[in-house]
């Protein structure tokens, strides 16, 4: 009976279809997943090969590692534009590091030392002095990577430690890499973190109703601020593989990242106005992207085309849902 | 509501009074006429763009796209031109104008008959937009040679002392000036962003509003397009790459407020100018062009502190107080 009536007045109801759709977004993502691969097997005679797929993975474990967090951060009802300029700004402090003769423990350490503290800057602007986290972080965005600009001007760095390509570009096992690694452990982690622990739990309500959560006991400032902490640090973890895979930094390295990475969640099923979603959706969401930037490559698609993909992707997944429940209520009237 | 805006707009405006006094001291010829109106021709786009993302920002959405938007109707109307080199200017701007703002009514279409947030509409019409010109332009250049003269004169062409760039500014500006204040379309952008159910309840169709705020949005950055690659008579592919942050930078530093119903057209012209005026001092007092980045970024963060604290309600002080006793 409520199908039909104003729902979007009452966010805090949630009706049952609703509940059915996200139950089986995770199986659509897996569906489309299997469906991907297999068209793109049949397009290309070199998709199925296990070197190749192993290439593939470096499409998205870096940017997967963030948006982990960055689901949280969202489920939680904020966002951080600013991951891809923590990316450049860690870059650079390694690469200055290294000038100075770091060694590859320093690397890392600095890497997501800078990492937790651009996460640390961007959490005190929301959470201490209450800021939109939108605006706040489009000026960090400018500033972090702008930052990077006045040390590195059109320069770059390069000629890290051989011992350093170790995370980027080694192997575990066959075709496994470390960042495979990696991604799989972060994966775990967050999965934990969020759906067995009171911590995840808090991320929820605060999403759903952040006075409510308030009222109810949880610190909902600090939730917010260790979150944005969270995020500056997997942007560390991601800025040490990517530099560690490129081999060298530039104040351009990853633009346009956060886009990916905010793409890559909400493809994963999680609601971009906060309070729901999965780490696993977001995981399958990740192979997703990986399989179609990859399947295009190999067909000589161009980036910036793929690009076009991946906008229409981001819009698709939220428009047709809607798209799809519109239909059906108006069936039903 | 209304005591606040001037204070605000004065204190941004003796700032920008003192950046470039401040120049002048160091360098007496950035005050001289003839220099200040080049720094006012070249932030023009930016002025322009930034009455647009104005009104989208008061409806309490966000535009992203305006500089992808510009991108494409830049290099629609460079391809045209050299396609037809006999269409006259009138024409292309009236295309340009057109193609925009169909751009903005995508946006505006997917905002308000989905209800889409806006972010992710615009973050994805932005990189759709890029996208279909390297389409359209198979990743090629159009230079100079190849546009006609009248279509890369036409911007540039000198009125009353002034260049029609900013000619084009300064008329954008009243028409917002008066739009904003005095009609019904105007107040009701105010009133949607203020408070969207009231509004609703004073017969306002909120999403119908958002929708021609995008649509406003896009056509000014489609007319802007053109002007662009008219005036740097050069058009590809990642042209005003990442303007929409500057953009929504001169919105957010002229007291626009993110959360929608605060702002005025004098705040955002203000906004504009100001970076302008960075911009344009910064090779004049020897420092790298590489700190524009980071002065903007700046700029964001302080201005956005600074507003916040005239914007709270009393309701918010409350709970906030209540969370510090904890």
């Amino acid at each position: 009976m409520t199908d039909t009536t104003t729902t979007r007045y009452i966010p805090d109801r949630l009706n049952s279809r609703a509940v059915r759709i996200l139950k089986s977004w995770e199986a659509l993502l897996l569906a489309l997943a299997i469906a991907i691969f297999v068209v793109n097997s049949f397009a290309s005679p070199y998709f199925l090969n296990a070197w190749n797929l192993s290439d593939a993975t470096f499409n998205f474990t870096e940017k997967a590692m963030i948006a982990f967090a960055m689901a949280l951060l969202i489920i939680s009802g904020e966002i951080d534009l600013s991951v891809a300029s923590i990316i450049a700004l860690a870059s650079t402090a390694m690469g200055l590091a290294m000038q100075h003769g770091a060694g590859t423990s320093e690397l890392v350490m600095i890497g997501l030392t800078v990492g937790l503290l651009c996460g640390a800057f961007n959490g005190v602007f929301v959470t201490i002095l209450g800021l939109p986290s939108i605006v706040v972080t489009i000026g960090t965005m400018s500033l972090f990577r702008g930052i990077s600009y006045i040390i590195l001007g059109d320069g770059s760095f390069s000629g890290y430690p051989s011992s350093f390509s170790w995370f980027g570009q080694g192997y575990i096992y066959w075709v496994f890499t470390v960042e495979m690694l990696l991604f799989v452990m972060i994966a775990a982690i967050y999965v934990v973190l969020l759906h067995k622990t009171n911590f995840g739990r808090a991320i929820y309500a605060i999403g759903n109703n952040p006075t409510g959560a308030l009222f109810s006991g949880i610190r909902v400032q600090r939730v917010k601020f260790i979150l944005f902490l969270l995020t500056g640090l997997m942007s560390g973890v991601a800025a040490v593989c990517l530099t560690s895979r490129l081999g060298s930094t530039r104040p351009s390295i990853a633009t346009g990242m956060e886009l990916e990475v905010v793409t890559m969640v909400v493809l994963g099923g999680v609601n971009i106005l906060g309070g729901s979603g999965t780490i696993p959706g977001v995981v399958i969401a990740a192979f997703v992207m990986g399989l179609v930037t990859f399947g295009l490559g190999l067909l000589n698609v161009p980036g910036i085309v793929m690009s076009i993909f991946i906008g229409l992707l981001l819009i698709g997944v939220i428009a047709l849902p809607r798209l799809w429940a519109m239909a059906a209520a108006r069936r039903k009237a | 509501m209304m005591r606040f805006i001037p204070v605000r707009e004065a204190i941004l405006g003796s700032v920008t009074l003192i950046l470039i006094i401040l120049v002048a001291s160091r360098f007496a010829g950035f005050v001289a006429p003839s220099n200040l109106a080049n720094v006012f021709n070249d932030t023009a786009p930016l002025i322009i763009l930034a009455l647009g993302q104005m009104v989208v920002i008061l409806t309490r959405c966000i535009d992203l796209s305006v500089a992808a938007n510009l991108a494409l109707t830049g290099m629609a109307a460079a391809m045209i031109n050299v396609a037809m080199p006999g269409l006259p200017i009138p024409v292309i701007i009236a295309i340009a104008v057109l193609m925009g703002g169909i751009m903005g009514a995508i946006n505006g279409v997917l905002v308000w008959k989905l209800s889409i947030p806006p972010i992710v509409v615009t973050l994805g019409t932005m990189t759709i937009f890029r996208g279909i010109i390297f389409l359209i332009s198979d990743g090629k250049w159009v230079n100079s040679h190849e546009m006609s003269a009248a279509f890369t004169g036409f911007p540039r062409a000198v009125l009353l002392g002034l260049p029609v760039l900013s000619w084009v500014a300064i008329m954008t500006v009243i028409v917002f000036g008066i739009v904003m204040s005095r009609t019904q379309f105007g107040r009701s952008i105010f009133a949607v962003g203020g408070n969207p159910h009231a509004a609703v309840y004073t017969g306002i169709n909120v999403g119908k509003t958002q929708f021609w705020a995008f649509v406003v949005s896009g056509a000014l950055a489609g007319l802007t397009g053109y002007l662009w690659v008219a005036r740097y008579a050069v058009a590809y592919v990642d042209i005003a790459g990442g303007f929409e942050l500057e953009v929504v930078a001169a919105c957010v530093i002229g007291g626009i407020s993110i959360a929608g119903g605060i702002g005025s057209v004098g705040g955002a012209v203000l906004g504009a100018i100001f970076l302008g005026v960075v911009k344009n001092a910064l090779p004049v007092v020897n420092i790298s062009p590489f700190w524009q980045l980071a002065i903007s970024g700046s700029a964001i963060l302080i201005a956005v502190a600074f507003n916040a604290r005239s914007g709270r309600t009393k309701g918010r002080i409350i709970l906030k107080s209540a969370e510090a006793t904890q």
